[in-house]
């Protein structure tokens, strides 16, 4: 297992933590929370074959959240000594006094055992270790090697992200973490006459390092050798026809229809309607938790801030919590929530479930996502058994475009790739597909999950929520699913063409 | 060490041909609430140094937050040796020359907390009157001030401050079905009034009251300003000259090169950025912190002046690099960090458009906008916060939400009328693009393509 970076370890971060609460408490907070953190990211972008622009930055700072007299007080800082850090705290506590006359449900959190320790996420090669000349050498040969195929341009771009995190709160818990992403990914694009379209890969962005960009989890020179003759079928593809279908959807778009219709709208915070105005709410009330048919009774749907190599892992949240692993929905049954420590003691839950995270030292945790995932069936079918029980059909792959509405009822996905399903086979590719459901329409439509040989597990760095704005990195593993008689639309006809 | 400092230390140091820093400082305060009480809250302040150094025409940039004056040296040697192992960069050009501009030295400008001094007793007022008339108030306040110090080794020497303050209101009636919403946008506050922005709400509640379920179709829809800034920022962001050239957008031109010259609108619209606009003033200057498609770090300090995107109907310069303006053929025309559209003079105000409308649809603001097909820029998306029907001339009720799928660009084509411009807060982009003036539009046939539950 790798270690946390000793230039980290260096920094003063408990002489902070102890200055900072010890202000706090000084200054009659209820409760007090020391954050610092280190977010570097690096971004490489090419542009057939070559490099277009590079970014390497980071983002270190601390954060003091306290509760004063039942109301939050957050506060950011910047400058890495004790005075600044008790200065934090003090204007931590003054955003509270000022923000209390606003208040009008008092703060107070669920429990939780005090935690100490170290956690690092798994992954073998530190990418910010590799010289940047390789990186842009590695994507550069991938695009060089598109463009021999006869593809007209190459976008690639490189994401690699190293966040450090230390923790401390009033309660006693101190916390280390360092975790690792990457997310490689090429598109290539064509023109036939008039039109022009594109394919990307649908390699997903993972709790890795840069081996995965060598050999392990993902196999990218096999993906782009059949990018560009995929990419040429899809051009000469027919445009589908409107109406309703039996689809089968590749884990690499179903991931994203699992974090639009089932994580965001599985989120308390929103079902108790604390992003109302911003994120949305939830069709999922509380009041029908235990009740709720989401999907058929092949449904099982898991948070798990624990999975290996999951964007959403850690080994506490930000609110000093253990990550752990819950049921989300059970035999179709919407069974639990996503929490954070105040909804958990709010709603009578017990202990959170771990959900709290800040992007950055500038910025408060809210209730964030697990890695929420739908549970392969043990011994069930491969994709082309899902594809052979489809008399006609869709199957498809890879994300593209994505829209939900606020209360997370009404979908619109496209994709990469979609392929006619005809007596259960593949018959070609199509083009200007969409799908559009109500979100337990469609998982109740669900009559086939694939097993385990099918999941696969996708995800993304930038799942927006909150005011001011934060990105959360999150995976979602799914399986290969079969669903009946869904709304496939023609985008070209939509557009009024 | 005051922000030019840091900027004259780094460009001192011996390595690279060139060099170019910046400097950001920010601070920021903020309150957000839900069901009449405060959620969270908090200030930030930051501070970051971005070193773009250039070896040959390669270049390497680096940007940390928080240095130390003794951790300036290891920024830009960090950036020098990223720029000695970089490929030529495509984009390279001589960097802008210049010298200090006269406001150089000024500190840089900061927010706090106390920005809300005024606004936080009226929303507590707010909220009091909400609880006894039956609403509840969502919403949230957010004050950033970026102060930006770009310095160049050919001794350009800009600066600017940028407040951007935003407040979003939503009302909903206490069983959730019925939701209003307005927004405003500020650079200080002094000029929002929470009592005649809840007021609005108030109206818009009792509005739904009564409501009207539709079917899909198209309705002819009247588009408020906020509405149409959303629609056309996105129109915005995909106007660059490069993807337009290369064949990847709704501004190529088919067989090659762009369809700059084209005409877009049948009536004389015009979409412009000019960073003097009175109310949404924004920076005269590029500040680039990478290389991208629609922007170089050789373009920094590079003057931005009022600029015209859509004049006349007419498609009249998509957004450049003075690189990709070399390899286009078009003017050097950044990115600029506003978005002005404006039709015929003597447009009617949006309560005028009700007053003349037979029957339709008033939106309030759309959401979850997204691309469905470059070609076309077809993009989808809900409305949100208020469908209201138009019948006779006024509101008669509140109608269900509706997916849309909309191309802004194929519907500049259908308008038939562009009402009088005002300031306007985005809905969906506020996060990111603050700074518009918007008219309300008239479509014939604006396409709502299904109904969403939502309320």
């Amino acid at each position: 297992m790798r270690q946390i970076d000793p230039d980290f370890l260096a920094l003063p971060l408990r002489r902070l933590a102890d200055a900072a609460l010890q202000r706090a408490r000084e200054l009659g907070a209820e409760f007090a929370a020391f954050r610092l953190e280190r977010v570097r990211a690096e971004t490489l972008r090419l542009f057939d074959a070559r490099l277009e622009g590079s970014s390497d930055a980071d983002d270190l700072g601390f954060a003091v959240r306290v509760v004063k007299n039942g109301t939050w007080g957050f506060a950011g800082g910047i400058t890495l000594t004790p005075e600044a850090a008790a200065e934090v705290a003090a204007q931590a506590v003054q955003v509270a006094e000022v923000s209390a006359p606003l208040n009008r449900e008092p703060v107070e959190l669920a429990a939780e055992p005090v935690h100490e320790g170290v956690w690092v996420s798994l992954y073998d090669v530190d990418p910010f270790d590799v010289p940047l000349r390789d990186k842009v050498a590695l994507l550069g040969d991938w695009s060089a090697g598109l463009l021999a195929k006869g593809v007209d341009h190459v976008s690639a771009s490189l994401m690699q992200v190293k966040e450090q995190k230390f923790y401390a709160d009033s309660a006693g818990t101190v916390t280390t973490q360092q975790r690792v992403r990457v997310h490689p990914s090429l598109t290539a694009m064509k023109s036939e006459g008039a039109a022009f379209d594109d394919m990307r890969t649908l390699a997903p962005p993972v709790g890795r390092g840069y081996e995965y960009l060598t050999g392990t989890g993902w196999d990218f020179p096999a993906e782009l050798a059949e990018l560009p003759d995929l990419l040429a079928e899809k051009l000469a593809a027919p445009s589908v026809k409107a109406g309703s279908y039996d689809l089968v959807i590749d884990p690499s778009n179903l991931w994203l229809t699992i974090h639009e219709s089932i994580g965001h709208a599985t989120e308390l915070d929103r079902a108790l309607g604390y992003e109302a105005a911003y994120a949305g709410t939830s069709f999922a009330t509380f009041d029908q938790l235990h009740e709720l048919t989401y999907g058929s009774p092949i449904m099982n749907v898991t948070g798990d801030r624990t999975a290996d190599h999951g964007l959403a892992t850690v080994g506490w949240d930000d609110e000093g919590v253990q990550g752990q692993r819950f049921d989300i929905v059970r035999d179709g049954t919407l069974v639990g929530y996503q929490l954070d420590r105040r909804m958990a003691l709010l709603k009578g839950l017990g202990r959170s479930n771990g959900c709290a995270f800040a992007d950055s030292p500038g910025h408060t945790p809210i209730q964030r996502m697990a890695n929420v995932s739908l549970q392969p069936a043990e011994g069930g079918p491969s994709t082309e058994e899902l594809i052979a029980g489809v008399d006609d059909g869709v199957y498809i792959l890879g994300d593209k475009s994505w829209s939900i509405d606020m209360q997370r009822y009404n979908f619109q996905f496209t994709g990469q790739r979609f392929y006619k399903i005809e007596n259960g086979r593949l018959a070609g590719q199509l083009r200007d597909v969409a799908y559009q459901a109500t979100t337990t329409d469609f998982w109740r439509s669900m009559d086939a999950v694939g097993g385990p040989q099918t999941y696969v597990l996708g995800g993304a760095f930038n799942c927006g929520k909150g005011q001011p704005g934060q990105v959360a990195p999150v995976s979602h593993g799914t399986p290969a699913a079969r669903f009946r008689g869904v709304k496939i639309l023609n985008t070209v006809q939509e557009g009024g063409k | 060490m005051t922000p030019q400092e840091v900027v004259e230390r780094a460009l001192a140091l011996p390595g690279a041909d060139d060099r170019v820093v910046i400097v950001d400082e920010d601070t920021t305060a903020n309150l957000r609430f839900a069901g009449n009480t405060l959620t969270t809250n908090g200030v930030a302040r930051g501070s970051r140094l971005t070193v773009v150094s250039i070896a040959g025409s390669g270049t390497g940039v680096v940007s940390r937050s928080g240095v130390t004056p003794d951790q300036i040296a290891d920024v830009v040697g960090a950036a020098d040796r990223a720029a000695r192992d970089a490929q030529p960069s495509e984009d390279a050009r001589p960097l802008v020359a210049g010298e200090a501009a006269a406001d150089w030295d000024r500190p840089a400008e900061e927010t706090s907390i106390a920005v809300f001094r005024d606004l936080a007793p009226a929303l507590g007022e707010a909220f009091a009157a909400a609880e006894a008339g039956g609403r509840r108030l969502y919403g949230f306040a957010e004050h950033l001030v970026n102060s930006v110090f770009v310095g160049t080794s050919t001794g350009l020497r800009r600066r600017h401050d940028q407040p951007t303050g935003r407040l979003e209101l939503n009302a909903k009636s206490p069983d959730m079905t019925r939701s209003a919403w307005v927004g405003a946008a500020t650079r200080d506050f002094t000029d929002v009034d929470i009592a005649a922005l809840d007021a609005t709400l108030a109206q818009r509640l009792e509005w739904a009251k009564r409501r009207i379920d539709l079917a899909p179709g198209r309705y002819e829809t009247l588009l408020p300003p906020g509405a149409v800034a959303d629609l056309m920022i996105y129109l915005y962001w995909s106007a660059g000259a490069r993807d337009a050239f290369d064949g990847r957008t709704v501004f190529s031109k088919p067989g090659g090169g762009t369809r700059v010259g084209e005409e877009l609108a049948k009536l004389p619209i015009d979409l412009s950025s000019d960073p003097g606009r009175a109310g949404i003033e924004c920076g005269g200057f590029t500040v680039a912190h990478a290389s991208s498609r629609e922007s170089s770090v050789f373009d920094n300090g590079f003057s931005l002046g009022p600029t015209k995107w859509i004049a006349d109907g007419k498609l009249a310069n998509l957004i450049q690099t003075r690189h990709s303006a070399e390899v286009t053929g078009l003017a050097e025309t950044p990115a600029i960090d506003n978005l002005i559209m404006e039709g015929p003079a003597g447009g009617r105000s949006l309560e005028e458009m009700i007053a003349a409308t037979e029957r339709g649809l008033l939106l309030t603001c759309l959401w979850y906008i997204r691309e469905v097909d470059p070609q076309t820029l077809l993009l989808t998306g809900l409305t949100r916060d208020g469908v209201y029907l138009v019948e006779n001339g006024e509101v008669t009720g509140e109608v269900n939400n509706f997916r849309f799928n909309e191309s802004p660009v194929d519907l500049l084509g259908r308008v038939t009328e562009v009402g009088a411009a005002s300031q306007t807060l985005p809905r969906e982009w506020n996060d990111y693009f603050t700074r518009t003036i918007m008219p309300p539009l008239r479509v014939p046939d604006f396409n709502m393509s299904t109904v969403s539950q939502a309320n």
